[in-house]
């Protein structure tokens, strides 16, 4: 009897939701949905038209290739090291914004405006910096070292990740300070009561209560970690440095070259990480969200 | 006691004020740099790329930022006599606004059925969108170009904005901030007999507007950054965006790059100086678990 009123209930709701939804699916189906199938079936294929199925062939051949293998282990270490940095740094930023502060407001419009600094504009003062005859230069060469090819160094891979957090750590701390927002004071206040010294209220109390909003933020770094390519593209150029060289990097040149094989093939395992992934990120907040009721 | 908690007080000042400054440089040091002159700008950046021997006598460039004389003469330059800057900040206007409008229209349907609605498959249908909103542009490229081929969009403006349109940044954002909102407020208009289109138009609509704000301001800024979709599907220069054209001029127009650059970042830091306040409380929702 109640089963069946809450059907009902969905039924109704599922066809009031056709309308919401109807341009967005369209849209979604041609340009995502369908696009990924076809990525999905040209990867058994050796050929876009009239191809030969060739099992997971594209795929064995994918996997030995040294330049893919260099993109994906690269992409990863960036996200790897980038995504937990940004995360750590923002979230000292917001503990710091959530105290009482002289020139709070003015402070926090400081640290949110590269946000919308254009990538073009950043990407330029950079380069005075790193060029040969660069600024970072000048400074070495005042404490008498020799000057450094930044571009074709490992120091390339910190100006980049120095962008990626300079750009993205006010998104973050605005998240992280709604987060913060949430917890009652009441609970500081017993902890206190209880002996709880400051550290041990991080890890029992702050900590526990923003897993929801650390969610998202680890969701939007990722996504955000993925368009840094734009910087190091307009940086670096189609080839860069090897620690450089993205996956990014690797589909476009696989674009231009017209291998949609291994361009579709690294596409349909991207998806597949990020779909792993991502049910692991839910499933971990999942465990939390029930360790705490 | 009142004097301790000033020092520590002003001590944090200090600490916020380093953070503060640091992330103000690049900004600070293009603006004041716009106002240069011709001649001291080439005095001090003739040197940047160029290759000298490691052994060569050392000159660097000088990186100032207060101006020995204040000028307004590379905005002159770069409006008078460089007709591609206007050509390319027009562009940029009419690929960004379209994308911008439309997807914020998309999405905040799409974003009513998936916070306030209750159907089948819709957690798993969110979670489809919210898996390709990770994915790069480059992983679905391919299929993409065929498909834009087929439409007969390739080389206008419709290959770029019609994928933006659809592009599901916006349906998460308004998800969370619509999720957010207490189911209190539309109970009474259900019983009253309201649907959902009514429900959506006179009360969700209007009690998400920081969210809808925020969202503009956040793929404004998105999209005035497209790189990889212009430069693939659209194939003549002419047609290009500004944010193509300034990552060009740097080698022959570098005078004027500064200006170029202010000029750039002015519509969306006025935006975001302009509604700060409903950005950071957009932000804010989206991260609250509705």
């Amino acid at each position: 009897m109640n089963r069946s009123w809450v059907r009902r209930w969905l039924r109704k709701d599922g066809i009031a939701a056709i309308p919401f939804l109807a341009p967005s699916l369209a849209g979604f189906c041609l340009f995502f949905a369908v696009p990924l199938a076809m990525s999905f079936y040209y990867s058994f294929f050796d050929r876009v038209t009239d191809g030969t199925f060739v099992g997971l062939g594209n795929y064995r051949e994918l996997l030995g290739s040294s330049s893919f293998r260099k993109a994906t282990g690269n992409t990863l270490l960036f996200s790897g090291v980038g995504v937990p940095l940004l995360i750590l740094l923002s979230l000292g930023l917001a503990l710091l914004f959530n105290r009482q502060l002289w020139l709070k407001s003015a402070m926090k419009t400081a640290v949110v405006l590269p946000l919308v600094v254009p990538i073009a504009s950043i990407v330029m003062i950079t380069q005075i910096f790193i060029d040969w005859n660069g600024v970072l230069n000048a400074w070495l060469y005042r404490l008498d070292l020799p000057r450094v090819d930044w571009l074709n160094s490992d120091g390339a891979w910190t100006v980049i990740l120095l962008i990626y957090v300079w750009k993205n750590i006010g998104y973050n701390m605005i998240l992280f300070l709604a987060g913060l927002q949430t917890i009652p004071r009441s609970y500081y206040e017993t902890a206190r009561m209880e002996g709880a010294g400051s550290i041990r209220q991080f890890w029992g109390i702050t900590l526990v209560y923003l897993t929801p909003t650390l969610f998202f933020v680890v969701l939007i770094s990722l996504v955000n970690s993925f368009k840094v390519f734009r910087e190091t593209y307009l940086l670096a150029g189609a080839y860069p440095y090897d620690r450089l060289y993205m996956i990014q990097h690797y589909m476009n040149n696989m674009f231009f070259s017209l291998d949609i094989q291994k361009l579709s093939t690294a596409a349909i395992l991207m998806v597949g990480f990020i779909v792993i992934l991502m049910s692991g990120l839910l499933k971990i907040e999942h465990r939390f969200l029930e360790n705490i009721e | 006691m009142i004097f301790a908690r000033n020092l520590s007080r002003l001590m944090l000042l200090l600490l916020t004020g380093l953070v503060a400054a640091a992330m103000m440089l690049p900004i600070l040091l293009t603006v004041t740099n716009s106002l240069m002159t011709e001649g001291e700008l080439s005095f001090n950046y003739s040197l940047l790329g160029v290759v000298t021997e490691a052994s060569a006598q050392a000159k660097f460039v000088n990186l100032k930022l207060i101006p020995d004389w204040v000028t307004l003469s590379q905005y002159a330059k770069l409006l008078d006599s460089t007709p591609k800057f206007l050509q390319m900040f027009w562009n940029s206007i009419k690929l960004v606004v379209p994308i911008v409008a439309g997807q914020t229209a998309v999405a905040t349907l799409a974003a009513y059925a998936f916070a306030r609605l209750r159907f089948k498959g819709r957690d798993v249908l969110f979670m489809v969108y919210l898996i390709t909103m990770v994915l790069p542009f480059q992983v679905t490229l391919v299929p993409n170009y065929l498909m834009i081929e087929r439409l007969g969009l390739m080389n206008t403006s419709g290959a770029v904005i019609l994928p933006g349109v659809f592009g599901v940044f916006g349906i998460f954002m308004i998800r969370q901030f619509m999720a957010s909102l207490p189911f209190v407020y539309t109970e009474a208009a259900r019983m009253d007999g309201a649907g959902h289109g009514r429900i959506f138009w006179e009360i969700i609509l209007p009690l998400t507007k920081p969210g809808l704000a925020a969202l503009v301001i956040l793929l404004f800024v998105d999209y005035w950054n497209m790189v990889e979709q212009p430069l693939i599907f659209l194939k003549e220069e002419f047609d290009y965006p500004l944010s193509l054209y300034l990552a060009y001029i740097q080698e022959s127009e570098r005078g004027v790059v500064f200006a170029a650059s202010v000029l750039y970042m002015t519509p969306m830091v006025l935006l975001f100086l302009y509604a700060e306040s409903y950005l950071v409380e957009g932000i804010e929702h989206s991260g609250i678990k509705g």
